[in-house]
């Protein structure tokens, strides 16, 4: 019995394709992890086999970039991600409010993810925005001088 | 007052295009430097008293004459920006990344032909969306009128040049960890000695520099070395600072500024003062992993030597005010909590200690502390001191943390004898 494989075409030729920037294939490595996760959300035990086999390296060795960055999600995270800036300008400015706020609204902890899928929590180091602290991004937008008030309007924008 | 970093930001919020910069003067110092001899532009950035803007300051013209030259050298070699800006409190590269682009990618150009680079790589921190999108339009706009690419503008010199975005460590900030990100590896610190500038990316000699660093070098090249000496208020010691200020300041930002103005200028001027209701208490002059100054420390020239020698860093030049309503305990949990977080775990003082050092300022600012847990935050700093570690991190957590044991040990006191945090009603 074949296995259904979890990386389209276009994903494949994506990584080989990053090839060229480097004189090794191993070093595509965090390059496939990120096309991978663009196309999944996270990167999951069968995509991440698959993508050890393009890159011609162990699946643990993959396995072990995979877990040491922070951005690589090896857990299914929900439709948005939520990255709270818990650094020492926020927290200056109103991490605490912040962050109670987010958990009380949403109702998970960091690390969880809501029961609709909505949103995975997630905390982060400085965003280099500290003189518009407290921060938090949404995906890939960023959203500065928060307030509760600012940010319970600024997560209904988010499905 | 010169700014010649800033001058040109636009106000509308967009990054200047290929033909508004080389209507600024932008790719003047490039034409400059290829009819020059690589040595020679090594030496006029020697000369013009650059040093690095990354955090340590090392002077640039020195590292890049560390580089191996001519036939015998291993190729290729390459040519590294750091534009990871993760160190806590730190916001002055992002600007120059979302604003001026083309003004890094010169300046990477200059370096890459002072050291006879063929490959360069701008390493970026994932958080900065706008600065991917425009450093990504300023890469196709300068291969497209030949800055990069084959034969640069007929001089017979060769340089591709590429945008990495990082997954998220602090750690890929460490010149020899951002090496190992960029060969697709965890981002842990090499060995030094061989250092970057003899065994660099892929085992090729290689320099790294930040991005404020890089971009003063179209300037001194177009303009000189005694010019840009002449821009800065101290000794031997180039240039203007992108300084910044973050907390309870009226007016926290960025502002381009003579090298040596002092913190209390940059506070109390630029930054305009506490916000009302708040009073000053301290700074960490120069990003989370620098000592604390207070109050008698006000009047030092914000620049390499004199910071050191008031005994903290200037850093990063971004400053971080603690006023008197924040709790320096609460400040310090979260500093030594990020940088537990972050300790690649590859050495034991550091992969123990940081976590060690962050529970028990958890535990007396949750009214639990005990007055040998000083003793035990003390030991700390020393077992964590330069040269007790594999890399600078753990030494650079150490800095807030021995620096408020001496400044906010009444504070740390009054927290153990109440058994509580005394900011929390
Ligand atoms: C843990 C750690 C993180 C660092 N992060 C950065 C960074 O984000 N950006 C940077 O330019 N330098 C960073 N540095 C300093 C670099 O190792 C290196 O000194 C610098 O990029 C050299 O550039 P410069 O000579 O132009 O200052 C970091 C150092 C350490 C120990
Ligand atoms: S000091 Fe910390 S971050 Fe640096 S090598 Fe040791 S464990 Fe890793």
């Amino acid at each position: 019995m074949t296995q259904e494989q979890i990386l389209s075409e276009k994903e494949i030729s994506e990584i080989k394709d990053s090839f060229k920037h480097f004189p090794l294939k191993s070093a595509a490595c965090i390059e496939g992890l990120k096309i991978v996760q663009k196309y999944h959300r996270w990167v999951s035990d069968e995509a991440l086999k698959e993508l050890a086999a393009i890159l011609e390296m162990s699946v643990d060795a993959v396995d072990s970039v995979a877990t040491y960055y922070n951005l690589i999600y090896r857990k299914p995270v929900g439709r948005h991600v939520i990255h709270v800036c818990n650094s020492v300008s926020c927290y200056i400015m109103g991490y605490d409010e912040i962050i109670a706020f987010l958990r009380h609204k949403l109702g998970i902890e960091y690390g969880e993810t809501t029961a609709d899928d909505r949103f995975t929590l997630l905390s982060v180091s400085c965003l280099g925005d500290c003189d518009h602290a407290p921060v938090l991004m949404i995906d890939d937008d960023l959203h500065q001088n928060l307030t509760t008030d600012k940010l319970e309007k600024i997560l209904n924008n988010y499905e | 007052m010169e700014k010649p970093l800033t001058e040109h930001i636009k106000t509308d919020g967009t990054w200047l295009t290929l033909t508004e910069y080389e209507e600024t003067g932008g790719y003047q110092g490039l034409r400059k430097a290829l009819s020059m001899d690589p040595l020679a532009i090594t030496k006029l950035v020697g000369d013009s008293g650059l040093k690095g803007r990354g955090g340590a300051g090392f002077p640039t013209g020195k590292k890049w004459s560390m580089i191996p030259m001519g036939k015998d050298a291993h190729y290729p070699k390459y040519f590294v920006v750091n534009a990871d800006e993760m160190e806590p409190g730190s916001f002055k590269d992002r600007l120059l990344l979302e604003t001026n682009p083309h003004q890094i990618i010169e300046g990477a150009i200059i370096g890459a032909f002072a050291i006879e680079a063929n490959f360069s790589f701008i390493f970026l921190r994932w958080a900065y969306h706008k600065a991917a999108k425009a450093i990504t339009q300023a890469l196709q706009e300068a291969y497209e009128v030949g800055y990069l690419g084959k034969n640069i503008l007929g001089s017979g010199f060769d340089l591709e040049m590429s945008l990495h975005i990082s997954v998220g460590r602090y750690m890929c900030g460490e010149e020899t960890a951002l090496l190992n990100a960029l060969e697709g590896k965890r981002a842990i610190p090499r060995a030094k000695p061989p250092y970057p500038v003899v065994s660099g990316l892929f085992g090729k000699p290689t320099i790294v520099n930040n991005v404020e660093t890089i971009c003063n070098v179209p300037h001194i090249l177009a303009k000189g070395a005694d010019w840009f000496m002449k821009l800065s208020k101290s000794e031997g010691e180039g240039g203007t600072k992108l300084y910044g200020a973050s907390g309870r300041v009226k007016n926290p930002g960025l502002w381009e500024l003579p090298l040596g103005t002092t913190l209390r200028e940059i506070l109390e001027v630029h930054a305009g003062g506490m916000q009302d209701g708040y009073s000053f208490k301290g700074v960490l002059p120069g990003g989370g992993s620098t000592d604390f100054l207070t109050d008698e420390h006000l009047d030092t020239p914000m620049d390499f030597e004199s910071v050191q020698k008031v005994g903290s860093r200037m850093g990063t030049g971004t400053i971080i005010v603690l006023d008197d309503k924040t709790c320096p305990i609460g400040m310090l949990r979260s500093l030594e909590h990020f940088f537990a977080h972050e300790s690649c775990g590859w050495c034991t003082p550091c992969r123990e200690g940081l976590p060690w050092t962050a529970k028990l300022l958890d535990a007396i600012d949750a009214g639990r502390g005990k007055m040998k847990d000083l003793e035990t935050l003390e030991f700390h700093t020393k077992y964590m001191a330069p040269g007790n570690t594999f890399c600078a991190l753990a030494p650079g957590a150490m800095e807030p943390l021995q620096s408020a044991l001496k400044y906010f040990r009444y504070d740390f006191e009054k927290h153990i004898h109440e058994q509580k945090c005394p900011w929390k009603s």
